[in-house]
């Protein structure tokens, strides 16, 4: 066990409450000042199956999940026998008296005894965990007083009381565990997955509009912005199926409204065609996927990044877009709010590309500047001349200016045909020519904002381990194992895979010993797309396509298996 | 006020004799009645030959996707509520491609228009049968006749009930005014089902044979009665009733929703402070 973080997994069946007890633990850790990162497993269904929800935490912890457990919690037989033989060499299991431990190192909780009602057990977890942990007591017993306050005083005073009593219980107990070094000094943490931090984004670059149908593990971008989007301004609506989420987007985006839709891969296939009628019709929506396992319907509630090539090319002809595939909860904040701009300038569509690892993954981040740095960019209310306003006039940058429609005497006409500069049909060949070259010409807008691939680890690596979206933690992870391994390692980071703007990575690449993309997909689809665009051929893929997030371990094993061979 | 110039007059890929053209009069001189300018109205359509109307008029225009007329429309509508929203489109358009659509904009609505050119075949892909068209019609898709029974826009409407349910014919300028006026007055989603002939692809449902069976609601008919629209609504080969089939208080969508009051959507600015206080909720 690494003296400074623990990595704790619950496990039970759906229903049982395991991310309750989760999510106020790792509220708890935040609060306390640690580093907190949650993996949640869980299979597609509303009861029973064996789901788990890991935390790694401590005042230096990796933004990643590990294999080796330190606590295991069991909330069920099954737990204990599935998970055993990943406890570290000196894990504990904590369980209810009424369980088997089946030989490993346990600690037994009289849990009735601690809980007056079954209700108060998952409180009496809690506070084992925060005692066994070593966490200020003051800090679970705010975070209770303000989550159960709504439901009054007396309830607010039976959770305490449960709490304490649990902290008092493991404070009498051998688990022979040392407390968490304490943190060093943090500002205040913010416990947010990726796919609420992709909502308060949207929020943040003045969202107004929503349009979804309910996919895992897309849904909770909706529910956020339907939780907390009332008094901003935002609505939301739940639609009749993808074809109408992202025609209504299109609908709205082109009044005028900054719209976005969350899906995951299966929506988005759906979607197709309104992709391409963004493209055509220069409209702007943020199109949100959280990848999740295919073909069809795969295995729903688990992770991959198998739709790379989908959001790449979605939608018949051909036409500009950017996709964003942001690598932290941070990322997934910052440029999802850029995407709103990116959207605009480009008038096309953008993707914010992620996965259910990423999506349901809590971790403990610092505040975010809401205010951008620069003004957002707007669609115009009126212009100087409005008989002469051309919907799609030729300009230079092949950005013509964009109205929203009904704010002044001048007319939008928005279109899916090939169409003049007004808007209308048209068969010509020699504006069909000019319209398809403005398009495409539109990229140039922003070229120059194309997110810098972000390096880490050794300046002069012999080898140079590449990722893209949520593998961004354990790729650092397994940089600095390969280092302190004796190996000359970097990694870098794409959380933006289109445009690719090769400028600004391919020396890099030319210049490592060995290189290795880590995809989570079976067929290396950014790998094939550097090639592709660069000619550049990566030495090896570490792939990974078996649903479950990747570690650290994971990568160095591969690295460490080629580099040998 | 408002003329009729205004809307100006175009080139169109028509055939001479459609019912296309009386309905885009109708149209116009609604709008003319209405005092609603072109800058005050989107016109929303998919595609056919009747989703070209938006580039046959002066006004602001959406011509989206095949059968996606309606989301389209609604998306518009959310953006902006200052903005009358009116949708032209085909009946394969309206009830076969984007059949999921026309159910769920009757069950919201929103106070949209949905102007359903019905001329019962496909014509913009040259005669093959669309959901309305009659059992045993023979096209050149289906030359063994129509199998499928026809949709019935009209019964589909009333029975979810919805809020306002309404067939003209284009061979009636006057009472396709009337009608279409209504419409957009009423607060709520609007259905107006229009006939029309297909002077190319269909020579089954002719002008004749519409000018046959259209007869007009009588006086004392009531469109509030719901179980005598549905009777009504089953009419269609031995006669085909226009006027005002159906229509309820039901409140449309926008009066439901408190986002939706004041400023369009598109308009407001964000309130950081707003923002802010929901992150701190995560803290």
């Amino acid at each position: 066990m690494s003296t400074a973080s623990r990595n704790i997994v619950i496990g039970g069946e759906a229903g049982q409450g395991l991310a309750t007890v989760g999510q106020l633990l790792t509220k708890s850790l935040a609060r306390a000042g640690h580093a907190v990162h949650v993996t949640q497993d869980y299979m597609s269904r509303i009861r029973g199956g064996h789901n788990t929800y890991s935390i790694r935490t401590g005042p230096e912890s990796h933004p990643a999940p590990c294999d080796a457990i330190d606590i295991l919690v069991a909330l069920n037989q099954e737990t204990v026998t599935r998970h055993k033989a990943d406890l570290a060499p000196d894990g504990v299991v904590l369980l209810d008296e009424s369980l088997d431990a089946e030989g490993a190192r346990a600690l037994a909780l009289p849990l009735k005894d601690l809980a007056p009602k079954p209700i108060f057990e998952n409180v009496a977890a809690l506070g084992a965990l925060c005692g066994m942990l070593g966490l200020d007591p003051a800090v679970p017993r705010t975070l209770l007083s303000q989550n159960f306050a709504k439901k009054g005083e007396a309830v607010v005073a039976q959770n305490l009381e449960v709490l304490d009593k649990a902290l008092e219980w493991v404070g009498g107990s051998s688990h022979g565990l040392a407390p968490l070094p304490a943190p060093g000094t943090v500002g205040e943490q913010l416990m947010m997955n990726g796919n609420e931090a992709i909502s308060l984004g949207a929020m943040a670059a003045g969202v107004r509009c929503c349009f979804f149908y309910p996919m895992t593990p897309g849904t909770s971008i909706a529910q956020n912005l339907i939780n907390h989007g009332g008094p901003l301004g935002i609505v939301v609506e739940q639609v009749e199926d993808e074809i109408a989420a992202l025609n209504m987007a299109s609908g709205s985006a082109a009044a005028g409204a900054r719209t976005i839709v969350n899906t995951s891969g299966g929506g988005l296939a759906l979607m197709s065609e309104a992709v391409s009628m963004l493209g055509v019709s220069e409209t702007p929506v943020v199109i949100a996927v959280a990848q999740r396992p295919g073909p069809a319907t795969g295995l729903p509630t688990r992770t991959e990044q198998a739709d790379l090539n989908l959001a790449l090319y979605a939608g018949h002809g051909e036409f500009p877009r950017a996709i964003y595939t942001p690598g932290d909860v941070p990322e997934c904040f910052e440029l999802t709010r850029a995407a709103f701009d990116t959207a605009e300038k480009l008038q096309s569509p953008v993707f914010v590309l992620t996965d259910q690892y990423l999506a349901d993954s809590f971790r403990s981040v610092a505040p975010f500047e809401v205010r951008p740095a620069t003004p957002p960019v707007l669609p115009l209310k009126t212009v100087d001349d409005p008989a002469a306003y051309k919907r799609y006039a030729f300009t230079e940058s092949g950005v013509s200016p964009r109205l929203m429609p009904g704010f002044g005497t001048a007319l939008v006409l928005t279109d899916s045909h090939e169409h003049t500069e007004d808007g209308h049909i048209t068969e010509d060949i020699g504006i069909r020519n000019r319209m398809q070259e403005k398009r495409l010409r539109k990229e140039c807008a922003i070229f120059g904002d194309i997110v810098p691939p972000q390096r880490f680890g050794a300046e002069d690596a012999e080898l140079l381990l590449v990722s893209w979206g949520s593998t961004k933690g354990a790729l650092r992870e397994a940089v600095d194992l390969l280092s302190a391994a004796g190996k000359k390692a970097a990694g870098l980071h794409f959380a933006q895979v289109w445009p690719l703007n090769q400028g600004l990575f391919l020396d890099a690449l030319k210049a490592a010993q060995r290189t290795f993309c880590v995809e989570l997909n079976s067929t290396g689809q950014f790998a094939g797309l550097v090639r592709q665009h660069t000619g550049f051929a990566f030495d090896r893929l570490v792939l990974k396509y078996d649903g479950r997030a990747i570690t650290a371990q994971y990568i160095v094993d591969a690295v460490l298996a080629a580099d040998a061979a | 006020m408002v003329k009729i110039e205004d809307f100006g007059e175009f080139t169109t890929s028509w055939c001479p004799g459609c019912g296309n053209f009386p309905i885009l009069k109708a149209v116009k001189q609604a709008l003319v009645e209405l005092d609603l300018a072109p800058h005050q109205v989107l016109m929303v359509s998919g595609i056919g030959q009747a989703a070209k109307l938006p580039h046959y008029m002066r006004a602001n225009g959406f011509n989206g996707l095949h059968g996606r007329s309606l989301p389209a429309a609604q998306g518009a509508r959310l953006a902006n509520t200052s903005l009358k929203v009116l949708v032209n489109s085909g009946d394969g358009c309206s009830y076969g491609e984007g059949g999921n659509h026309f159910l769920a904009a009757i069950r919201r609505n929103l106070d949209i228009t949905l102007m359903a050119h019905d001329n019962q075949i496909y014509g913009l892909t040259k005669g093959q049968a669309s959901p309305m068209t009659m059992e045993g019609h023979k096209t050149k898709t289906q030359p063994g006749g129509v199998i499928s029974s026809q949709f019935n826009p009209i019964a589909v409407a009333v029975g979810l009930g919805a809020s306002w349910v309404a067939r003209s014919f284009a061979g009636d300028i006057e009472h396709m005014v009337e009608m279409i006026k209504a419409a957009v007055n009423h607060r709520g989603f609007s259905l107006l089902d229009i006939m029309q002939p297909c002077v190319s692809f269909n020579k089954v449902n002719t002008f004749a044979w519409y000018k046959e069976r259209c007869y007009r609601l009588p006086d004392d008919y009531d469109p509030t009665d719901w179980e005598a629209a549905m009777k009504k609504s089953q009419e269609f080969a031995d006669g085909i009733p226009i006027g005002v089939i159906y229509r309820n208080d039901r409140p449309c969508y926008e009066s439901r929703v408190p986002v939706l009051a004041g400023d369009p959507l598109c308009a407001r600015e964000v309130d950081y402070d707003a923002v802010e206080a929901v992150m701190r909720r995560y803290a």
